[in-house]
């Protein structure tokens, strides 16, 4: 064997970075030993159940515990009367707003939990909910938004009234939470006020729920001898829930221990604390048992953390070749009744100042309300980083409405207004440096494999023909890695993330990450980061995280953060490995440190061949041959601050036949090409696209979360909710390419909210364009056979001969 | 998500269940469960007893008695589904059974819970309708024998008497000169009907000698488009024609607004779904 070869062989045995290794995770899915929260059965365990509000807006005039508390096998019923002594009716949110554990005095949307029940299997506790006696006087309910600010409006906040200094900015109403702003209303203004051309759209993003397979849930366990306290639970961030326990309870963070098992998805929807944690941890040190509570599906949607819920207008001012010269977006945020919104504290609106997309805009301004009304709190990212899935959908929704209005091709005005290859590092008006992209590329490489020209020749005919086809476009740019701690935190804690790597003597790896993962793969990719970084088999190398008595501090994993900050840390602590090694081989060769060069999985004296050290013998030496006044050992740990975000993009195609008679859309090709910068693992990658693509899907046909006008949630099941299945999925056709980071130490971006951003504006782009021609220039989502029959029928296109 | 508390009792036979449904008050048969346990696990209905009668061999299995087709009342869909008799003499139910729920439901799910249970989006009432099928009954009284046409009388409502039990469902095979048809329109797999419509056609030559159309989801409960019926009847059918009958089944439409959609949207859609069946099933017909 030549050595080229050799060497080749050597680096594939490694399976590192690039590798299409077999997912680590699955062995134990597909037989069904994944150990999730609800799998855990402590001794002596109780059970949580909740008494939830049948109205959206009330007073509780009283609860009666009596007949629930005979109930043979009921321990307790804890209403908000005694949280109080604890201060822990009410816990803060997120987003500086605070948020009642159980309704005190009022409840505030449907749902919403008034009384905990403690008792001896799930059986006993639903059984007793029943009993549980609650008296209320109905008050008028606030479901519009745009009704929230009205002088006549309901006021939902009693706590917050006359203070008018909310967490983020001034207070207008009492309804009101914030006003946000980004970028130069007056300059912007101008602009607009010359511009050849302007558009303006309104559009709402539905109140969409994450609908993870897994609901949310918890055991918390107290143990009162060593006053510690554990708790398993499903959560995204579980090193932020001990800071967070601690501030409640008091309970130093040493003392508490909190383990994210397996989690069955998150998307956003366990990231934040809910009632039924706190009360389990309530009735556990109280009771002095575990006390296990888990939701059922109901709950989860009805309850726990919603999405979007966006009434956004976007204008585009341009010049007659399409040119964009500046961009207003307005937004009126529906937080529901408590800000329980999940952002950077300094961001209310999220990273929603991406708006400015991938296109070269000179000015902008943005600015958001946000709004109580009796609804559910929330404001999570879905699969996306925070309100990125609304940015991108505001822009390429307004760029499409100009390029109609123009009467150019939705493609061309694209590549008129994309922000160059040249131009990057390209700073947005708004405020952002967009690190690296070669967006032009792309999109030709898009409409060549699709033959764009065809389809529009195709489109053409069927139009003469009367028959109804789209074909839709979505050029986004995502941000993610929240994020650089000069401007991201949760909690005043900085967004950075964390790896420890520890090497054995014997050469194989122990790392500890913290992120969480939750079907992204982290146990497989995380170790071909190491294995290249050390030349060590990713099969020997061990990735643990959701432990926080073993993990180091990390923030956790959403907003597509863990490859972008988490992987960086682990490619850092890794490095820091590496160059000890270095010094540790070169005295096992007595040379100089800079004597040696890398390759694959040793240390070579550079120009002897022969004279190497692998990192396998380097191990062993740490433990028992290190350079004087070296200490021993492998290990590292690294917490990784990000200089900057990173920015992944994509060019999303797409083509829908619409039936005309009954309104169902059929998506005929969806092409998806996505930039990530560095590939660390294609086979997770397109796992990952394949999901995020269905949920954007699940999102544009189909998902929302209507309320009548009483503020009853209809549609909390998944008789309704629509979660799509292999027969509803339409097929994905994927590719790349690959423009690293500059700033990553992989060059990698992150990508698993990638194809769930991008598509959604790309169905609605193509369902609009089949309509195009009959100047429509938008349909809110979700584009359900219902919705689009309703369009059809508007305009008269189901006549029957 | 957690039923009251309830007793069960498993019958042995058709008449110990029907003994023991009189002696348990209130008491519930359990066939497949799907429906029944939905609504127990949400509480809507609270049965202190059920009586599970899936034990019952006389219950089950599909027969040819010369021109009729007998089918036990706890047949399931899926053995419907695989059922050559069925296959061979009876298409239209076996197309039906394919687009009810999804595959663990149809393992499970028997046509006879489906056709007493009463809910308008139960897709065997209106097939029985079409069919113009036979139900045979059992009660403290005895067997009688009821036609489906009747035997629906709105929501959770039909002519089933006190403690008696659908035993077994007769249809007649399909002859030279019949069509079936059957269309349905959902949101999702797993989805009940925004609207569905079987038909049965039988031609003269290229005259309709009788026609019946049937409607699922967009009244109180599965009926029949008299209307509709009548303008085909007698006539050559051509395209005209569907357009009038289509516009006679939107006049018998009355359906509940749900997330589905509209009363505009659904009784359109069943509009669309007879139209689709009455081709399917003229084709068929001329063979
Ligand atoms: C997700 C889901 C989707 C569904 N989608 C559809 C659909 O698209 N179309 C559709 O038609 N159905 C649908 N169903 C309902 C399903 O087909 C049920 O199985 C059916 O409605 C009831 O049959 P069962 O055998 O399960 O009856 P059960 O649920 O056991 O009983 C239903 C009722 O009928 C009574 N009963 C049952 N058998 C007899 C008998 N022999 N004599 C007298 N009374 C009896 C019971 O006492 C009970 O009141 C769906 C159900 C689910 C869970």
């Amino acid at each position: 064997m030549d050595n080229a070869a050799e060497v080749q062989e050597r680096e594939d045995s490694i399976k590192g970075v690039g590798c299409s290794r077999k997912r680590k995770e699955d062995a134990r899915f597909v037989q069904g030993t994944g150990r999730y929260t609800d799998d855990l059965k402590l001794p002596g365990m109780l059970f949580a159940d909740m008494v939830r509000s049948p109205y959206a807006h009330a007073r509780i005039k009283s609860i009666n515990k009596e007949k629930a508390l005979a109930l043979p096998g009921v321990h307790a019923v804890l209403t908000a009367d005694d949280l109080k002594p604890l201060n822990l009716h009410w816990m803060p949110t997120l987003a500086g707003d605070v948020q009642a554990v159980l309704a005190d005095e009022k409840v505030h949307f449907q749902y919403q939990e008034v009384a905990v029940v403690i008792a001896d299997d799930r059986y006993i506790a639903a059984d007793a909910i029943e009993l549980v006696e609650v008296e209320y006087e109905e008050l008028d309910v606030l479901v519009d938004p745009h009704r929230s600010m009205d002088d006549d409006a309901p006021i939902l906040r009693e706590d917050l009234v006359g203070k008018m200094d909310g967490a983020h900015s001034k207070r207008v109403h009492d309804n009101h939470i914030f006003n946000w702003q980004a970028g130069e209303k007056e300059a912007t203004d101008r602009v607009f006020e010359q511009a050849e051309i302007t558009v303006k759209q309104e559009m709402y993003y539905p109140r969409v729920h994450p609908c993870p397979m897994e609901t949310c849930g918890c055991v918390a366990s107290f143990d009162k001898i060593n006053e510690h306290l554990t708790v398993h639970l499903t959560s995204q961030a579980p090193h932020v829930v001990r800071t967070v326990v601690s501030m409640l309870s008091g309970i130093p963070e040493s003392k508490i221990r909190i383990v994210s098992p397996d989690i069955g998805g998150g998307f956003g929807n366990k990231v934040g604390i809910y009632p039924g944690y706190v009360v389990s941890i309530v009735a556990s040190i109280v009771l002095g048992v575990p006390v296990k509570w888990v939701e059922d599906r109901m709950e989860n949607i009805s309850t726990t953390a919603f999405a979007r819920d966006y009434h956004m207008t976007g204008e585009l001012a341009a010049d007659s070749e399409g040119r964009i010269k500046a961009l207003r977006v307005n937004v009126l945020a529906d937080h529901g009744a408590f800000d329980a919104c999940a952002d950077p504290s300094k961001f209310p609106a999220g990273l929603m100042h991406i708006c400015t997309g991938s296109y070269d805009i000179p000015v902008a301004h943005l600015n958001v309300d946000g709004v109580y009304t009796n609804k559910a709190p929330g404001g999570v990212a879905y699969r996306c980083s925070f309100r990125v899935t609304e940015a991108v959908y505001v822009i390429e929704r307004t760029i499409d409405v100009l390029a109609q209005k123009l009467g150019i091709d939705k493609a061309e005005i694209r590549r008129r207004n994309f922000v160059k290859a040249e131009q990057f590092p390209y700073q947005t008006c708004l405020g952002w440096e967009l690190d690296s992209g070669d967006y032009h590329t792309a999109l030709e490489k898009v409409l060549d494999a699709v033959d764009y020209e065809a389809l529009r020749k195709e489109q053409q005919e069927k139009r003469a023909q009367g028959e109804l086809m789209g074909i839709g476009l979505c050029t986004f740019t995502e941000i993610v890695g929240a994020g650089p701690s000069r401007n991201c935190d949760i909690l005043g804690v900085g967004m950075f993330d964390s790896a420890e790597i520890r090497v054995h003597p014997t050469g194989s790896v122990m790392a500890r990450m913290g992120t969480i993962t939750q079907g992204q793969g982290h146990q497989t990719t995380y170790a071909q980061i190491i294995a290249t970084e050390l030349g060590i088999s990713s099969d020997e190398i061990s990735i643990e995280e959701g432990d926080t008595d073993t993990a180091p501090y990390g923030l956790g994993t959403y907003g597509s953060r863990s490859t972008p900050v988490g992987g960086a840390a682990t490619a850092v602590a890794a490095r820091k490995i590496r160059a000890k090694a270095q010094k540790i081989a070169a005295h096992l060769l007595e040379v100089s440190e800079n004597d040696l060069e890398w390759e694959v999985d040793r240390f070579k004296v550079k120009g002897v061949p022969g004279q190497e050290k692998t990192m396998k013998e380097v191990a062993w030496a740490a433990y028992n041959n290190v350079p004087e006044g070296m200490e021993p050992g492998l290990e590292a740990v690294d917490y990784y601050d990000p200089p900057n975000f990173t920015y992944p993009f994509g060019i999303y195609l797409c083509v829908v036949d619409i039936d005309k008679a009954t309104g169902e859309t059929s998506v005929r090709r969806f092409y998806a090409l996505d930039d990530c910068g560095t590939r660390i693992n294609p086979m997770i990658i397109e796992g990952q696209i394949h999901g995020g693509l269905t949920e954007g899907f699940a999102v544009a046909m189909g998902q929302e979360m209507p309320f009548d006008e009483q503020g009853n949630l209809l549609g909390n099941t998944l008789m309704d909710y629509f979660v799509p299945t292999f027969v509803e999925t339409p097929h994905w056709e994927t590719d790349y390419t690959v423009t690293p980071s500059p700033h990553h130490p992989l060059g990698a971006k992150g990508v698993a909210e990638s194809p769930h951003v991008g598509s959604i504006p790309c169905f609605t782009s193509a369902v609009v364009d089949a309509f195009a021609h009959l100047d429509v220039t938008h349909m809110n989502m979700p584009h359900s056979a219902y919705r689009v029959w309703q369009k059809v029928h508007e305009l008269g296109l189901d006549q029957h001969a | 998500m957690i039923p009251a508390e309830f007793e069960y009792h498993k019958a042995t036979s058709i008449q110990d269940a029907i003994n023991q449904l009189g002696a348990h008050e209130d008491s519930k048969l359990l066939a497949g469960g799907h429906s029944l346990l939905p609504m127990m696990k949400l509480r809507f209905a609270e049965p202190p007893t059920l009586i599970d009668i899936n034990g019952i061999e006389e219950l089950r299995g599909i027969r040819l008695e010369g021109d009729t087709i007998c089918i036990g009342a706890m047949t399931t869909e899926n053995e419907l589904i695989e059922s050559e008799i069925l296959q061979q003499h009876c298409p239209l139910l076996v197309e039906a059974a394919r687009l009810v729920a999804d595959p663990q439901v149809r393992n499970r799910g028997t046509i006879g819970g489906d056709v007493v249970h009463g809910d308008p989006g139960n897709d065997h009432p209106a097939v029985m309708l079409a069919l113009d099928a036979t139900l045979v009954l059992q009660g403290p009284g005895g067997e009688r024998q009821q036609p489906a046409n009747g035997f629906f009388l709105g929501t959770y409502w039909n002519d089933l008497q006190e403690h008696e039990i659908l035993v077994e469902l007769r249809v007649p095979v399909i002859r030279q000169g019949v069509g079936h048809g059957y269309s349905k329109l959902k949101r999702k797999t797993g989805d009940y009907a925004v609207a569905g419509s079987p038909v049965v056609v039988e031609l003269d030559g290229d005259v309709c000698r009788d026609i019946r159309i049937a409607l699922t989801n967009v009244a109180p409960m599965a009926i029949r488009a008299e209307a509709a019926e009548n303008v085909l009847r007698g006539k050559v059918i051509d395209d005209a024609l569907i357009e009038q009958a289509a516009a006679e089944v939107i006049a018998a439409c009355d359906p509940a607004e749900d997330l589905r959609g509209d009363i505009q949207y659904k009784s359109h859609m069943a509009a669309e779904m007879a139209r689709r069946s009455i081709r399917a099933a003229l084709q068929q017909a001329r063979g």
